[in-house]
């Protein structure tokens, strides 16, 4: 445990210092005008818009959380049958593998106006935007994860009289664990992002509504707010996978204490 | 048509051949194994050993030749007996008594249940209080015992053995066949186990089959007569050594 910490401090102290020095640097251009007001907002100014704008900004939050979650539980969901079912038929794989490596090179800014035009101003083109960029994280790492299993063990178990699905539960999704976790680390960061790129080309609410009217304000300091909590979300949800993370994975922490 | 073996046998394996892509790898291999018994497959690494195993346990099905236990045809039909390999592949994600009760559980027992079933045995083989462990927090030497407690609760009936202590070091290896030995004598599985170490296998075995050449083939069937319990220091008497020559002189070396 001990050795955990000092590792932890290790590895945080120098990015901590480094983004102390962005700090420092942007209160010394601020306070200083190196850089005019309008362009650069001090940050107590974006402190103090965070403040003011707080009730608006969680109004607008929650709507931006809602279409993440909905997206990134879809994705999820759907990447877990594509890549159950990938593993299980070869066949399968080989066929939609190439396909699945493609939807990745459209990029998401391009198809978001589209999704708009075919799906809508409401939730539904958000959704389907997420779904498409949190899919593929998910689909891979849980790919790659079963066909990492142990096949030693799929050979005992099956020596036990195992049905597949037997073999799946006990093997090939334990196993896949740490790679569909890191999977979801991504898609969850990706998510938000997701959610504010759709917002931005239309929508009634959401912390892209948000942030197109305070650029179109020039409201320079809101702007700031606002990235800074889409940021800030960003991070969280990257906490709560990192958090279920090691509830689901609890033989990971005792390994090094051991030797 | 069904032959019937001799009432006496638990485990008979009759003519087995086998060949991968043309290659032979067993030749009409007939071995047999009576309740309680131990009886070892000794013979080089890539001799076709593990190839036997897998046809006993029904993972592969042989070119010719069949597996029957207690008299009933069990070729190609995996889940008859139990197996156990020279990795102990203990799932790490799993606690030692979790991954002891396993098989139970895929038999379609209830968690709660498989895990007492398995706990109540976990004294016998010398594993008390590791039962809430993750097994990446035992030793080798425990792991095996905790794989060869899981073995043990999928059927009592016949165990094949892949070189279950090869991967041990040599003082670890001694300690642990003591200790198989010692839970042999009230358990009495009857058990077929393979190693290439000619030691190993005359200290535990009853009877032993020497499986030789390309492709495998029993040569030679030796008995060994010593009385259990046996100990560790049988290796060091006469009768151990004249074992060993007979053995020895039968893999021409």
């Amino acid at each position: 445990m001990k050795r955990k910490l000092r590792n932890t401090t290790r590895d945080k102290g120098p990015a901590l210092i480094a983004l102390g020095g962005l700090l420092a640097l942007w209160i010394a251009a601020s306070a200083l005008e190196w850089v005019p007001g309008y362009l650069l907002p001090a940050p107590w100014d974006v402190a103090a818009a965070f403040a003011t704008e707080a009730p608006l900004l969680l109004e607008h939050s929650l709507i931006t959380l809602q279409e993440a979650f909905y997206g990134l539980v879809l994705g999820v969901g759907l990447g877990f049958l594509f890549a159950a079912a990938m593993d299980a038929w070869d066949l399968l794989y080989r066929a939609l593998y190439p396909i699945l490596v493609l939807t990745q090179t459209i990029p998401t800014v391009a198809i978001a106006p589209l999704l708009v035009l075919w799906f809508g101003y409401e939730m539904a083109p958000k959704i389907i935007l997420i779904v498409i960029v949190t899919f593929f994280p998910v689909t891979v790492g849980l790919l790659d994860g079963f066909r990492a299993a142990d096949r030693d063990a799929v050979a005992l178990l099956r020596s036990m009289g195992a049905s597949p699905l037997q073999v799946f539960r006990y093997i090939k999704f334990p196993s896949a664990l740490p790679q569909f976790f890191s999977g979801l680390r991504i898609a969850a960061a990706y998510a938000v992002v997701g959610a504010v790129i759709s917002e931005w080309l239309g929508g009634f609410g959401g912390l892209g509504v948000y942030m197109t009217r305070v650029k179109q304000a020039f409201a320079f300091d809101k702007m700031f707010a606002v990235i800074f909590l889409i940021s800030a979300i960003s991070l969280g949800l990257m906490a709560l996978v990192d958090w279920a993370e090691r509830r689901c994975m609890p033989y990971r922490n005792s390994k090094g204490e051991e030797t | 048509m069904t032959i019937f073996p001799d009432k006496m046998e638990k485990l008979e394996i009759k003519n087995v051949s086998k060949a991968f892509e043309g290659r032979a790898v067993l030749e009409d291999v007939s071995i047999s194994l009576k309740q309680g018994e131990l009886v070892s497959l000794l013979g080089v690494s890539g001799g076709g050993k593990t190839t036997l195993f897998n046809i006993i346990a029904g993972l592969l099905t042989p070119d010719e030749g069949q597996v029957f236990l207690d008299g009933r045809e069990i070729t190609g039909k995996p889940g008859s007996v139990s197996y156990m390999l020279q990795k102990d592949l203990l799932l790490p994600y799993r606690t030692v008594e979790d991954n002891v009760a396993l098989p139970l559980i895929l038999k379609g027992m209830k968690k709660e249940e498989a895990r007492e079933q398995a706990s109540a045995l976990f004294a016998d083989f010398g594993l008390a209080g590791t039962e809430k462990l993750w097994p990446a927090q035992l030793s080798g030497g425990m792991r095996q015992r905790a794989a060869l407690l899981r073995t043990y609760l999928f059927s009592r009936d016949v165990a094949l053995l892949d070189e279950p202590f090869s991967a041990l070091d040599t003082l670890t290896k001694s300690a642990v066949h003591d200790w198989y030995l010692g839970v042999m004598e009230h358990i009495k599985l009857s058990t077929l186990f393979i190693t290439h170490d000619i030691d190993e296998a005359i200290l535990l075995s009853d009877r032993i089959y020497l499986l030789t050449g390309q492709p495998g083939k029993v040569t030679r069937e030796i008995a060994i007569h010593a009385p259990r319990p046996r100990r560790k220091d049988f290796t060091l008497t006469e009768e151990f050594l004249d074992y060993k020559r007979q053995i020895l002189a039968a893999l021409g070396q």
